[in-house]
């Protein structure tokens, strides 16, 4: 909420400068966004009146005025602005005058016209607002007064962000009592009296939402001129808190409602069908609103209507038909209360957020509503003339919110806020915050005045007992706690753990966003369902990820855009599988996902320049399941993917279960991804690779290791994994050691073969192994591999 | 020849030897089978038996000598062959060494990472929780009841009426204390997703909430543990300010600002204590329990750490900005 500093100091001036305030209410919770000047700096300005306007001789869009300032003379002014005429008051910089952007006034000739001074706007002051045109001052402006002096325009314009608690403070009245009770001052309440009805008129009213509208007050005003201007004082005030002046019916209901945080509605009474009454709409009921647009309204909607049809949406937004024009001779006045749960959420059901809901929403004073119907009736009859009528009230008293009593525990309060602060001084607090109070047996009883909604429970009192002491009042005390070992699974490699396996191997951490461009992942996941956002900041940013690939090819894309030519990113987090079983219809998987792209390592002397392929990733995933002690549980298996080159991809399996995919991005994918070099990712459940063995220790042999090479040739579709499994799988306790160390094809083999050298290393742990144990042993090897795969040796 | 002039000779053979080769020659000339010194051993019997002795004694002597210059000279030449091979194998040291590459861990991740420290050395367990929440979670369990003016200002990423992207970290809590009861000590880093994009926020950004509920947890101690995060955090003494806010999850809630190098205060985190209503909806006893909680963003806090001035740098993951990090 916006106000003007000096209609806040009307009510309460506490001797404290602009800073001062604004720091004082933001630790009072009441939080101060800006601090703004109502205008800029200017001087030399003053009130002046066109004696004199005629057209320019030599400019069509051009006037020519004399203007008088009081002091003496006249001033010849060539003015531009379509509203000059003879006879208005206006705001005169005069020669010598400084405007905002150090823009002087000097003697000047406009088309040859003597120009000494000028007529200002609104924005050539730096002052906010959006008329057109010349400033129009009022009538009984004071020819010659300093216009600053005369505007009171040394105020600034103070921004207070409300929390929803304090719907309290969404006005001068609730501001004024804030800053009274943080300064221990009173705070002078504007006399507002009862307007006398002079005419008879009325109409009825019936409550047939009670629970909704418990009351509600009407006036009829008649014979009110519309066409009569805003006095200026009021038009600043809501200038300054940031409303515009429209005319002085909608002018004088936004007045009331930043005085008093008072909602109120006017009817052109002449457009009324009989009596008034406050109801749910019927189903499907339409309205037109002020805005021309018309709603159909759900029959949880307060409306309030006519005998005919709904007029307004209550506490939200008015109708088109019932409006106040400029033409509007009679006014119906409303003034009612509207339970909070009536109003919620009904204005953004229907994109309305009005500065009435807004309140409406957040609480207003049950008991505030005749008097905002008084002040608004004296305001408007004293600029729009006019008579009043009596005011009708419809109440019904047992759906007034009750007035709150609640019980503050002293022992509570020293509980929570872990300090002792003295009962005196606690009901010194209270007292000052209004709130009615006696002490007894160590608790506070506390009945809560009407404009204090928000207090409903112990810990609101708490909390006021607190702000007002002084959060900063408050000292500071370490926690105790009982000293409690926490879970340390040593089982449990943490994804910090597994991030900085990879963090080693020259991987970057990346963090990208968990939705990404639907196009892309339907392009990668042909298959797979994903969430979709109903409203996401840009289509770009709508499917949520199935898979880390797209946002990690991102990523990879942004930087060879930027001329990187070594690329590696990791990153973790949740994927999102559409799941009907899973709770709330999406399993949520844990992954870790990586992408490497550009070259292998930075140019190097020695290492030349050689481009990343298949093995250096698969590689840092076999770094990453080494991790878990238990390399040998996974396979990597070659399988196809949607995303991935069909040669080159590979599932990876922990025991019979598919846990993750490895493989180069399919060549066709890099265009429309943005890549311009070969990439290769891979993504694990982090479930699968989360836990390590917790080692077992076997003891070591003494005796000698022996190796032995074997040089096979196969087919060359045989996957060497497969040998090597098969290897393992003869069960010869002595194997310690295994290793592929040379793939070869080519010359000196058959078409379609090719062989690989393995390194097998023996060692039994009882004994030296005797040649002939092992020259027996690695027949057993060449046997099996002849079997099963039919493989030679290489002479 | 005189066994003088003999020894002068190989002592000057030997000096002149420059290999090892070349040595071995000279000790076969003098000292082999059939070497000059080996020669006048021979020579002995001829003699008569008693200068025999002392001619032994003397050529004795001489092969002894020789062999002693032939060793150093060995040793000599060894020391020679070592130095020229090492000098042969001398690299230069400035050339640039191989996979020095090491990456890094994201400015956002080290910023949790130091979170979790600071507190799981405080016995506060990391608990993590779904992204994709429902509304008991993420509001109505957290005291924020459908069409409450809260959730208007959480610009939440609804899939559906009831699920939505967590708007907060903060629905971990919820689900903690349905499965744990008091003593409670944890935090919760996560990411989080708002509506909103612009100079100053991103639909998407992390949170570490925290949460502390015992038998006699207080306010006191909320901002004691605050208080020394901060410090300990930015590892200098700032100057702090707890400010009255509001979250409908606790009360007495605040904010808590820090004084910025521009001697401006920033918010960098809300806390409060835990709301009667939020602990009776997992059932747990207000009157026995009372508990605190803080939230706070990991890329404000990680911004003001390291200088940080754009968030959206954050998620572009570009080298050049991560690697700062390293």
């Amino acid at each position: 909420m916006k106000f003007s500093e000096q209609w806040l100091r009307e009510w309460v001036n506490p001797a404290i400068d602009s800073n001062e305030l604004s720091e004082q209410l933001s630790m009072a919770g009441l939080e101060v966004d800006g601090v703004e000047p109502v205008a800029a700096d200017f001087h030399t300005v003053v009130v002046g009146e066109v004696v004199e306007c005629g057209p320019h001789p030599d400019a069509d869009k051009l006037q020519v005025t004399k203007v008088d300032t009081n002091d003496g003379e006249l001033l010849d002014i060539v003015c531009g602005a379509p509203n000059c005429r003879q006879g208005l008051k206006v705001v005169v910089a005069k020669v010598g005058a400084v405007l905002p952007g150090d823009f002087k006034i000097k003697k000047a000739k406009l088309r040859g016209q003597p120009s000494h001074g000028m007529l200002c706007s609104f924005k050539e002051l730096g002052l906010i607002d959006d008329h057109e045109g010349i400033i129009e001052l009022p009538a009984d402006a004071p020819v010659g007064k300093d216009y600053r002096e005369y505007l009171g325009l040394d105020d600034n314009s103070i921004d207070i962000d409300l929390t929803p608690n304090r719907g309290d403070c969404l006005s001068i009245r609730g501001i004024a009592r804030e800053v009274g009770v943080l300064n221990r001052m009173d705070v002078k309440q504007p006399q507002i009296s009862a307007v006398e009805a002079s005419i008879s008129d009325q109409k009825a009213i019936t409550l047939a939402a009670p629970e909704q509208c418990p009351r509600y007050l009407g006036r009829v005003i008649k014979g009110i001129d519309v066409s009569r201007p805003t006095p200026i004082w009021m038009s600043e005030k809501l200038r300054r808190s940031g409303i515009r002046s429209i005319d002085p019916v909608v002018d004088v209901t936004n007045y009331v409602l930043l005085e008093l945080g008072h909602p109120m509605h006017a009817f052109d009474l002449d457009t009324l069908q009989g009596d008034i009454t406050v109801r749910l709409a019927a189903k499907q009921e339409k309205l037109t609103l002020l805005d021309g647009e018309e709603v159909t309204l759900d029959d949880d909607v307060l409306v309030i209507a006519d005998d005919q049809k709904a007029l307004a949406m209550a506490g939200v937004y008015g109708g088109k038909d019932s409006g106040v024009t400029l033409d509007s001779k009679n006014i119906f006045l409303e003034s009612a209360f509207f339970a909070p749960d009536a109003i919620l959420g009904k204005a953004r059901r229907y994109g309305l957020h009005t500065d009435a809901s807004h309140r409406y929403e957040r609480g207003v004073d049950p008991q505030l509503q005749r008097t905002a119907m008084e002040r608004a009736t004296e305001l408007l009859l004293a600029i729009c003339g006019g008579e009043a009528g009596p005011i009708t009230e419809a109440v019904s008293e047992q759906h007034l919110p009750a007035r709150a009593s609640v019980t503050l525990r002293s022992s509570r309060l020293a509980k929570v806020l872990g300090v002792q602060i003295a009962d005196n001084e606690v009901t010194e607090i209270l007292q000052r915050l209004g709130l009615e109070v006696s002490f007894a047996n160590g608790a506070w009883q506390v009945q809560v005045p009407s404009y204090r909604f928000d207090i409903a429970i112990e810990e609101d009192l708490i909390e006021e007992v607190a702000r007002v002491y002084g959060y900063n009042a408050i000292q500071a005390v370490a926690p105790a706690a009982q000293l409690r070992m926490t879970d340390r699974k040593e089982a449990q490699i943490s994804r910090h753990t597994l991030v900085n396996a990879l963090v080693e191997r020259g991987y970057q951490e990346a963090i990208t966003y968990s939705f990404v461009d639907p196009k892309h992942q339907a392009m990668l996941f042909n298959e797979a369902a994903a969430l979709t956002l109903p409203h996401p900041i840009s289509i770009e940013m709508s499917s949520m990820r199935v898979s880390l690939w797209p946002g990690l090819a991102g990523a990879v894309a942004h930087n060879q855009k930027r001329q990187q030519a070594v690329l590696a990113f990791v990153e973790t987090g949740l994927r999102f599988i559409p799941d009907e079983k899973a709770e709330n219809g999406v399993r949520q998987e844990p992954v870790l996902g990586g992408i490497r792209a550009g070259k292998a390592h930075v140019e190097h002397w020695s290492e030349g320049d050689r481009a990343i392929d298949f093995y250096d990733v698969k590689g840092d995933v076999e770094a990453l399941l080494e991790k878990t002690g238990e390399a040998h549980l996974f396979r990597f298996v070659a399988d196809q993917h949607d995303a991935l080159h069909p040669g080159q991809s590979a599932a990876i399996y922990k025991g019979e279960r598919k846990v993750g995919f490895i493989g180069a991005l399919h060549p066709q994918h890099e265009k429309a991804l943005g890549l311009n070099q070969r990439a290769f990712v891979f993504e694990i459940e982090l479930d699968a690779i989360a836990v390590r063995r917790i080692p077992v220790a076997q003891p070591i042999s003494r005796y000698p290791s022996i190796r032995r090479d074997l040089a096979l040739v196969l087919d060359e579709s045989i996957a060497a994994g497969e040998v090597l499994a098969e290897l393992e799988n003869v069960g010869v306790k002595q194997l310690v050691g295994l290793n592929l160390f040379d793939v070869y094809q080519g010359e000196n083999l058959p078409a379609g073969k090719r062989s690989l050298a393995l390194s097998i290393t023996l060692q039994d742990t009882d004994k030296t192994l005797e040649e002939a144990e092992v020259n027996e042993l690695m027949d057993r090897f060449v046997s099996k591999l002849k079997d099963e795969f039919n493989a030679t040796l290489r002479d | 020849m005189q066994l003088q002039e003999i020894v002068a000779q190989a002592e000057a053979a030997i000096a002149n030897a420059d290999n090892p080769q070349a040595l071995d020659d000279v000790r076969v000339q003098y000292m082999g089978k059939k070497g000059q010194l080996t020669e006048l051993l021979k020579g002995l019997g001829k003699l008569d038996p008693s200068e025999r002795r002392e001619a032994g004694q003397q050529i004795n002597e001489a092969k002894q000598q020789v062999q002693t210059s032939i060793n150093a000279r060995k040793e000599l030449l060894k020391a020679e062959e070592l130095k020229a091979k090492l000098e042969a194998e001398r690299l230069d040291v400035t050339l640039p060494g191989r996979n020095a590459a090491v990456g890094g861990v994201h400015p956002v991740t080290q910023t949790i990472r130091r979170i979790e420290q600071f507190f799981g050395d405080l016995g506060f367990s990391v608990k993590e929780g779904p992204e994709v929440e429902d509304g008991f979670h993420n509001f109505d369990a957290l005291n924020i009841p459908a069409n409450h003016p809260a959730r208007a200002d959480h610009d939440t990423f609804y899939f559906t009426p009831s699920t939505m992207l967590r708007t907060q970290t903060s629905g971990v809590q919820i689900r903690t204390m349905e499965v744990e009861q008091p003593p409670l000590r944890i935090i919760s880093p996560g990411r989080v997703y708002r509506n909103d994009y612009d100079q100053t926020h991103t639909p998407m950004f992390h949170q570490v909430e925290g949460l502390m509920v015992d038998t006699d947890v207080s306010f006191t101690q909320l901002k004691g543990i605050l208080e020394d995060f901060l410090t300990h955090f930015f590892e200098e003494s700032l100057q702090v300010r707890f400010r009255p806010s509001y979250f409908p999850f606790t009360e007495p809630s605040a904010e808590v600002d820090v004084m910025g190098k521009d001697g401006k205060w920033l918010e960098v985190l809300g806390c409060g204590m835990v709301h009667p209503n939020v602990l009776k909806a997992v059932g747990i006893d207000p009157e026995k329990y009372t508990g605190f909680a803080f939230g706070m963003g990991v890329e404000r806090l990680t911004m003001l750490r390291y200088g940080v001035t754009d968030l959206r740098a954050f998620f572009e993951n570009d080298l050049r900005f991560l690697k700062q990090f390293n």
